[in-house]
């Protein structure tokens, strides 16, 4: 057998060898091999991804919580500030009306008292006029005995006035 | 470190070959020296081992088929002598012999087609059978189990499936790529298989024989062309942006350029794997001609360390077979962006 030239028979049977194996392969074994590569590789993938998908889906989720989170401080924040502002407002409005209240009492004392006062002063004025008609009563009654006891007469009830 | 290995062996056969009186007598050393081109050569029975005059060998059947006697069937064994397991003229059955370089003959000179199942054909069969079995079991596993992790033969077939996918197919062909893998995936193993086994003790030199790869070569061929798109063809014969008193030449060039890719295809795998035994067995010959106990334990160590290379060289000759098949097949199904 030569070493360089092909014999005719290896071949004839390296053909019919190699075509069946070939084909037998290509039907029962190569096919459900890729085929069973191929969806591992394919389910791998969609695991991949839907991984992926909820990973994706989980920060939306998260970011969500956040921003309601968030929106609630502010909310909140608002309130609080809203509610100094009244409470606030409900002192200062409190305080105003006590001021106007003083005032208003301050004046209505005022009044009063300027009232108590003219009462007082027209009773003086009675008083006077009425001790002043007492003292021209006794005057007059006077007036007629004697001059120097007049005059005494006035002087003590002047100094009489004086004391009261 | 194999560096190093490789030194102390040189260092070892230069010193013990100073030591070693050669005493091969002119005459023997075709004997001991024959084994190789026995081995390399493809022959009509298999032959193991001889201990003393005793051979230890397994006739193969001799078939023959012929337009007048239709198809004969012999054992090799009826064309040699008993003893001494010779070929030769003289040991002429039925009207055929078979000489002593291996070739059959017939008698009266007529004509015939040798159909025997020579020592490369029954490696053939063996080789057909280790690979059938091992990925018809890988592909049980598949069948049966979907698409859970790969257990078994499937665990080894597997990693390499993906690879010549990936790698070659994908990356040679390109997107039209699922079409041949099969054919790239059985081109594969093939060679791999046979690579490995012929490395065995007494296994023959399947992948190494011309005739084996030049069928595999001329089946890519087929593949290529067959597959041939028309940007193909018109690269071949009007090769674009070529001016038309060029094309006198280049068209020539290219078409001698169809041949030459499967016969490098060929030679490559052919040359690589029987240099390969040759290296192997003409260190295993040192032994016989040194007639060295000394020479023996370098050999072994070199034949140990060849063995390993050529594990490797098995792995790498498959590889490129079927990368180039599969660029082969890329450039003949390539959409051509046009320049």
């Amino acid at each position: 057998m030569d070493l360089i030239l092909p014999s005719s028979g290896l071949i004839i049977w390296q053909l019919i060898g190699f075509l069946a194996l070939l084909f037998l392969l290509m039907k029962f074994a190569w096919k459900p091999i890729l085929e069973a590569l191929d969806e591992r590789e394919k389910s791998i993938e969609d695991a991949l991804k839907s991984a992926e998908i909820a990973r994706n889906e989980m920060a939306n989720l998260k970011a969500e919580n956040e921003r309601i989170l968030q929106e609630a401080k502010i909310e909140r924040d608002q309130m609080l500030l809203k509610a100094t502002e009244t409470a606030k407002q409900l002192v200062e409005e409190a305080k105003e009306k006590a001021q106007i209240e003083g005032a208003k009492m301050i004046e209505n004392a005022k009044a009063a008292i300027e009232t108590e006062k003219k009462a007082a002063l027209e009773e003086v004025k009675v008083q006077v006029s009425k001790l002043s008609l007492e003292i021209a009563e006794k005057l007059l009654k006077k007036n007629f005995s004697e001059d120097a006891a007049q005059k005494a007469l006035v002087e003590e009830m002047v100094k009489d006035l004086k004391l009261n | 470190m194999l560096r190093k290995f490789l030194y102390l062996s040189v260092l070892f056969s230069a010193f013990f070959l100073t030591l070693s009186t050669p005493v091969s007598a002119a005459g023997d050393d075709e004997d001991r020296t024959g084994f190789i081109m026995h081995h390399i050569k493809d022959s009509y029975e298999w032959h193991f081992a001889t201990f003393g005059h005793k051979h230890l060998t397994l006739p193969l059947p001799v078939i023959i088929y012929s337009a007048d006697r239709g198809l004969e069937f012999f054992m090799s064994s009826d064309f040699q002598n008993p003893e001494t397991h010779k070929f030769g003229e003289a040991y002429a059955h039925n009207g055929y012999y078979i000489d002593e370089h291996e070739h059959l003959y017939s008698v009266e000179g007529r004509s015939f087609t040798d159909l025997s199942i020579t020592k490369n054909v029954a490696m053939l069969f063996l080789v057909i059978l280790v690979m059938g079995s091992l990925v018809l079991s890988a592909a049980k596993h598949y069948k049966k189990n979907g698409i859970s992790a790969p257990k078994g033969a499937a665990a080894i077939i597997e990693p390499v499936v993906i690879f010549v996918r990936d790698e070659i197919a994908h990356k040679a062909i390109g997107p039209k790529y699922r079409k041949f893998v099969p054919y790239l995936l059985t081109l594969f193993f093939f060679i791999w298989i046979g690579n490995l086994m012929g490395l065995m003790p007494g296994a023959a030199n399947l992948t190494g024989n011309i005739a084996v790869t030049a069928t595999l070569a001329v089946l890519t061929f087929i593949v290529v062309n067959v597959n041939g798109n028309k940007e193909y063809w018109k690269h071949v014969f009007m090769t674009p942006g070529v001016p038309v008193p060029l094309l006198l030449v280049i068209v020539p060039v290219e078409i001698i350029g169809l041949f030459t890719k499967p016969f490098a295809l060929m030679v490559r795998l052919f040359v690589a794997i029987t240099a390969g035994h040759i290296v192997i067995l003409a260190f295993i010959a040192l032994v016989f001609i040194f007639e060295s106990y000394a020479i023996g334990v370098v050999s072994t160590l070199m034949v140990t360390f060849l063995n390993i290379i050529e594990l490797l060289v098995a792995t790498i000759q498959a590889y490129v077979f079927t990368l180039f098949s599969a660029m082969y097949i890329g450039a003949a199904v390539a959409e051509h962006d046009h320049h």
